[in-house]
């Protein structure tokens, strides 16, 4: 920038520089989380579409707008994205990247170089998985043998696209694990950190351990492709239940990669709209750690009726319910945190209750269909959509919005519009609702999920749900163009608009590239809220 | 290239002390390793499940596995993990020139072991053996082409090491990047072995 112009008082920020290069070449985490944000939203639209147009399908029994076939393919691009490029990444990359440094008082992730080299990685899979959008892949975004080795669209390009960005995965949770290991500002011991970055760890401790047995799960399904290798191919003695058990393996711990960071967001945000500090501190802290470890354990509720001897169910259906704990008792302190605080409902907190309200059904629809015998009745049905809606949608993406309102201020330096802002929450809340509960209705009626056509019993429920998905897009759509306006026009926001008293409200917003002048001497938790300063 | 002086500061400013930056690129390679283990991890897992449901299969596959040409592999491995180990020894007490003659050294039996491994593998086609053949040959084939990858990403990693050691990076207060490199080396070494008792030598 040209100095000539600058006020006295106005400090450089991270975004002064200006040019695709000095974007495209950057080594500033927050430049990354940016990065990763904008990126992850684009795809968030296009799978979103995606989503529409099944909700369009579904609004008549019988043919709408598609063909069965055509249908299959929209359904599996919707999923696929969503969950690989979308979600997983979703908190983790984005606000991980942004807040880790800064909530530790360090000026920047550890390996700044590797750092970036993950978000190429990252883009480059993503456009290789796009590539098999020329023929798009039909086989569900679970790519279960057999079916997936003898179809004839293109499985490959998707799934060594998931490969790909898998070590985009590994490589940034390695990176935050060192990060915070090694770089937390003198006085900040591990009971002082926020708890985003006790969340931000243990996620990055299940990217690191899950992610390569996807990779190499993947890796076996391409080779079973091209060589025809027999691993999960019955017609050569392998097993196609197998395939189903590495799936899982890495795709229940990453349903922990994708809301551990989700439990991150709303543990700042509460506190600071609630005037209080965290309740429970090391219950909430080490219950993310507890949740990363037993999530490894029980990837079997995947396979109730796939074929599995009566005790193992009963242990993965017990394991599960294990995993329910340590989740309950974050609700738990949440909700203590609220209790005789005073509550600002300003939009993040808005987004923190609906959060509190959706994943709450969420975790307890996911006992239902723990429970062995339920889950006989509901298994491949629409209340398993309307579960994993509701913890993927409800959970994460709820918190994923909530911390773009949250630190909006912080990445940008303006103030996002409130009063549209709450607008938008509503009709999202509304909407995602009106979507969703029809579902799990319809699942206990019995409609099996991922069904081109349907009875016309269904009818008025599959119109209810459509409605909300149109309810819920437009909501979206209020939402970014909201915070898009106020990029450029929004008025300009102090250091610490919401008085949080986390270390990335302690330098000026948008913060400087090296974050803080001076590196903050830590002499107590983050959440002395009420108290003395 | 963008990085102006203040990213300068901000990649490197961090390591306030050669000791900072050699433990964390050591937990950030030990972390690595973990992956590593676990990306084989799912070939161990395939492996034990099929040898437990075709133990024929696996003993005749294992008759046809060239014991010579994967004994010889397995000394070469050794080898070379014992001239890197060495070559680690030698920067820390100074030795630059040495550092680069071991690494040659290494690279070499990397080499070596990747054409016995070509001879291997050709061997096998002239005999109608494939990975399609039967779930033993299409483990072998993915349990060998796997770990020779690695093998290829280690030695490019040592070349690097070695173009940085004879510009003179390296010096007995920072040898960081030979050690983190020779500890991606032992995994390779680590990982054959295994692979070597599991396919050549399991009755």
């Amino acid at each position: 920038m040209a100095d000539g112009t600058m006020v006295e008082a106005v400090r450089p920020t991270y975004l002064d520089r200006k040019g695709f290069l000095s974007w495209a070449l950057t080594l500033d985490h927050k430049r990354l989380g940016i990065m990763y944000l904008v990126t992850i939203m684009v795809f968030f639209l296009f799978a979103g579409i995606m989503g529409m147009l099944v909700r369009l399908e579904l609004l008549t029994p019988g043919k709408t707008v598609m063909g069965p076939d055509t249908y299959n393919q929209i359904f599996t691009i919707h999923g696929a994205v969503m969950i690989f490029i979308v979600i997983v990444p979703g908190i983790s990359a984005t606000f991980g990247n942004f807040l880790i440094p800064l909530m530790i008082g360090a000026r920047d992730v550890i390996f700044p170089r590797l750092n970036l080299f993950s978000y190429w990685i990252y883009v480059g899979g993503a456009l290789i998985a796009l590539v098999s959008l020329l023929h798009p892949i039909d086989t569900g975004w679970t790519f279960y043998t057999p079916y997936s080795i003898r179809t004839g669209t293109s499985v490959i390009p998707i799934t060594f696209g998931v490969f790909v960005m898998g070590f985009s995965s590994i490589l940034t949770g390695l990176n935050f694990i060192v990060t915070i290991h090694k770089l937390r500002a003198p006085g900040m011991n591990w009971h002082r950190m926020p708890l985003f970055i006790w969340a931000a760890y243990s996620t990055a401790v299940i990217q690191v351990l899950a992610t390569p047995v996807i990779a190499i799960t993947l890796l076996l399904l391409i080779a079973e492709r091209v060589f025809g290798i027999g691993f999960f191919d019955p017609a050569k003695g392998g097993d196609p239940i197998l395939f189903q058990h590495f799936f899982w393996f890495y795709s229940h711990p990453v349903v922990y990669i994708m809301i551990l960071p989700a439990f991150g967001v709303i543990s700042e945000i509460i506190p600071v709209f609630s005037r209080k500090p965290i309740f429970g501190y090391k219950a909430i802290a080490y219950s993310s750690i507890a949740i990363a470890l037993i999530g490894f354990l029980v990837w079997g509720h995947h396979l109730f009726v796939s074929g599995m001897a009566g005790w193992v169910a009963k242990v993965f259906s017990f394991l599960t319910f294990l995993v329910a704990i340590p989740t309950a008792i974050k609700v738990w302190n949440w909700l203590a945190t609220m209790y005789r605080g005073s509550i600002d409902l300003k939009t993040p907190m808005l987004y923190a209750l609906g959060f509190l309200f959706l994943f709450t059904i969420a975790g307890l629809t996911g006992l239902f269909l723990g429970t062995l015998a339920i889950n006989v009745h509901l298994h491949d049905t629409y209340f398993v959509v309307a579960h994993f809606h509701y913890t993927m949608m409800g959970g994460t993406i709820m918190m994923l919005f909530a911390a773009m309102h949250f630190w909006f201020p912080k990445m940008i330096g303006k103030m996002y519009g409130e009063a549209v802002a709450k607008i938008a929450f509503a009709l999202i809340f509304i909407g995602f609702n009106l979507t969703f509960i029809p579902q799990f209705i319809m699942g206990m009626e019995g409609m099996p999920r991922r069904y081109y056509d349907y009875l016309p019993q269904y009818h008025y429920q599959h119109v209810l749900s459509s409605i909300g998905a149109l309810v819920l897009g437009v909501g979206i759509l209020v939402m970014l163009i909201n915070l898009i306006y106020c990029i450029f026009k929004g008025e300009k926001a102090p250091s610490n608009p919401f008085g949080s008293k986390s270390w990335e409200w302690q330098t000026t917003s948008p913060p400087p590239t090296e974050n803080f002048e001076e590196i903050p001497q830590v002499t107590d938790w983050t959440y002395g809220y009420g108290k003395k300063n | 290239m963008a990085a102006t002086s203040v990213e300068h500061l901000h990649s490197d400013g961090h390591f306030v002390t050669p000791q900072d930056k050699y433990s964390s690129m050591k937990l950030g390679m030990w972390l690595f390793i973990a992956t590593e283990i676990l990306l084989f991890g799912g070939l161990f897992a395939v492996y034990a499940i099929y040898r437990a449901k075709f133990p024929e299969m696996f003993f005749n596959g294992r008759d046809e596995l060239s014991l010579l040409l994967g004994t010889t592999n397995t000394v070469i491995l050794i080898v070379s993990s014992f001239s890197i180990a060495m070559g680690v020894t030698a920067i820390q007490r100074g030795k630059k020139n040495l550092l680069t003659f071991l690494i040659i050294v290494t690279l070499l039996c990397g080499a070596l072991f990747g054409v016995n491994k070509y001879f291997e593998y050709t061997a096998k086609f002239h005999h109608g053996i494939f990975p399609s053949t039967d779930i033993f040959f299409a483990l072998y084939f993915m349990m060998t082409s796997l770990h020779m990858l690695h093998v290829i990403v280690g030695m490019a990693i040592l070349f690097i090491i070695m173009i940085f050691n004879m510009k003179g990076k390296y010096s007995p207060s920072n040898y960081t990047a030979p050690e983190v490199g020779a500890l991606y080396w032992h995994l390779v070494d680590v990982i054959w072995i295994y692979l070597f008792g599991l396919l050549y030598l399991v009755a």
